[in-house]
């Protein structure tokens, strides 16, 4: 598999470095891997600290900004971060308003994001941190580690952003954040297995013809696979998933999220599905996102994520954000 | 090239720095057939992260050696923490900051301490990690490992034989994953397609074992 790279030991160092020179209005420590909003940590501001292994760009370096996150913490390839770096974060963005951390379901993530709390709290800072567990792909929580984080994460981060910007206090941020997880549900489809650098080819085999319904982000293999299915089809299967589970009764966001290698192209036409899905499910949809967010390095296919919002909620979403990887309304 | 060991307790501050030397040399060695195991039920990446963190640990105990066993377990397992990262950083640097911990400041211990600290170290995965027997964990390799190192020693066994059956027993303990379903980590969500594959966790974690035995041995 051919990749754009120089060696696979230095492709997220390499990115930072790259990632820095193209965003002077972010403070990247390339050593220590902590992205930083510049200007932190903000007078009476909640600090937002996220982060997760590398591979899911944007997510959730790109979305460190003005309404959004303060500090994001990028992993190694697919690999969580270690605690220094969410101690290093938590330090760098507390104004002594306190810090949320917004940890996907891995139990990489969990394991880590859990001792860098109980370290950042032995050094003084308020920590209360928010698990994201929206894909509704795992059914048998019992006999896994539960559901995983994936695109609800950026639901979460944008609205919980906007009312730490706002002035929101900690215990208050922490709570929307939990009720846009809690409201929030996402299905992801794979046409095409993702190749790490470090393996240098597909993580796993997806024949031709086939896809892979479930799929998680990290190239883990999803629960079924069937044969090819059209753009239609796909909207149905994920639609279903993902109304079914939550059955809303109030209008949703809507995040037609690619998994990296799906042109925007195929994304669009891949939404009017989505939209015309949800329209025959009686889904009213307030906003609707189309674009790769959260992805999973070369991976080919997409996910639909729904949340369903309150006024104040969609007032949150609608709030000014400027990221690299979020932009409106600035 | 070291000084006799008291066959009493053979475990001193330079046992442990060996079997670190093996350790790394084992993830070194074993980095790309780890990632191979880690490919179908996983994401790829367990050899990769093993390798950087025991060559890390080995850079760490180098620069500022620990006078004492438990001393450089301890600094094994933080630097684990600190330069892994996925589950098994946390998991592997509690199993080792925990059994390091375990020794307290001796100086040089028995194998029935050593015994004692790596039920101490497992103790601390377990609950950490929240795996039970038979979940496709380490746990799979360190369980029986540790009951064998406990049955070999209470028949009479010296050090080097115990941790030779503990070794046996690990290993056996990892192939013994291949048909059960995961229940914790990653691999879970893939249910019963995770049957069929060796559990790359209880797979390093015998080469873990194996390291000490080697150790005992002489072979390091």
């Amino acid at each position: 598999m051919k990749m754009l790279i120089n060696v696979a030991e230095n492709v997220v160092a390499d990115a930072l470095r790259g990632f820095a020179a193209a965003h002077p209005e972010l403070t990247v420590d390339v050593e220590r891997r902590v992205i930083v909003r510049r200007g932190a940590p903000y007078e009476g501001k909640v600090g937002l600290v996220s982060g997760g292994g590398s591979g899911h760009e944007p997510l959730h370096g790109g979305f460190v900004g003005k309404g959004m996150l303060d500090a994001a913490c990028p992993g190694e390839v697919f690999t969580s971060p270690v605690p220094d770096q969410m101690v290093r974060a938590a330090a760098a963005v507390d104004s002594g308003a306190g810090v949320l951390f917004i940890v996907k379901n891995y139990t990489g993530d969990v394991l880590n994001f859990q001792m860098a709390a109980e370290l950042a709290e032995d050094e003084g800072v308020q920590v209360v941190s928010v698990l994201v567990d929206d894909d509704v792909a795992v059914t048998d929580s019992l006999y896994t580690a539960g559901r995983r984080g994936t695109g609800a994460t950026l639901f979460i981060e944008k609205i919980a952003g906007a009312a730490a910007e706002e002035g929101a206090p900690l215990d208050r941020v922490a709570a929307l954040a939990r009720q846009v997880n809690a409201a929030s549900r996402t299905f992801g489809v794979a046409l095409s297995a993702c190749s790490t650098p470090a393996k240098g080819g597909p993580t796993f085999d997806l024949p031709e013809g086939e896809l892979e319904l479930g799929v998680g982000i990290h190239g883990e293999p999803g629960r079924e696979r069937r044969a090819m299915m059209t753009s239609g089809e796909i909207a149905d299967v994920t639609v279903e998933a993902v109304v079914s589970d939550l059955n809303p009764d109030g209008p949703v966001l809507v995040l037609v999220n690619g998994m990296g290698a799906t042109p925007l192209l195929e994304l669009y036409g891949f939404n009017a599905e989505v939209q015309r899905a949800l329209a025959e499910r009686r889904v009213p949809v307030a906003r609707t996102l189309v674009g790769n967010y959260v992805t999973s390095l070369d991976m080919a296919g997409a996910s639909v994520t729904i949340c369903q919002v309150d006024e104040e909620l969609l007032r949150l979403w609608d709030a000014p954000v400027s990221t690299p990887g979020l932009r409106w309304g600035c | 090239m070291n000084a006799t060991p008291d066959p009493e307790a053979p475990v001193d501050a330079a046992f442990v720095r060996r079997w670190l030397d093996a350790a790394a040399a084992a993830m070194d060695r074993e980095s790309a057939r780890l990632t191979e195991l880690d490919s179908p039920i996983g994401d790829a990446d367990h050899g990769t992260n093993m390798r950087r963190g025991f060559l890390a640990a080995r850079t760490a105990v180098e620069q500022d050696p620990p006078e004492t066993p438990g001393g450089v377990l301890v600094l094994v397992g933080r630097t684990l923490i600190s330069t892994v990262g996925g589950a098994s950083g946390p998991l592997y640097g509690t199993l080792l900051r925990r059994a390091g911990k375990e020794l307290g400041e001796e100086q040089a211990v028995s194998a029935a301490r050593l015994r004692d600290a790596l039920r101490a170290g497992v103790d601390g995965v377990a609950a950490l990690g929240g795996a039970g027997p038979e979940d496709k964990t380490m746990l799979d390799a360190l369980l029986p490992a540790l009951d064998a190192l406990t049955g070999a020693l209470d028949a009479g066994g010296g050090a080097a034989d115990a941790l030779a059956a503990a070794s046996a027993a690990a290993d056996e303990g990892a192939k013994a994953t291949t048909p059960l379903r995961a229940r914790k980590g990653r691999a879970s969500y893939l249910g019963e397609r995770s049957v069929g594959h060796q559990d790359p966790g209880a797979t390093s974690s015998a080469l873990l074992i194996t390291a000490l035995a080697e150790t005992a041995r002489g072979d390091v």
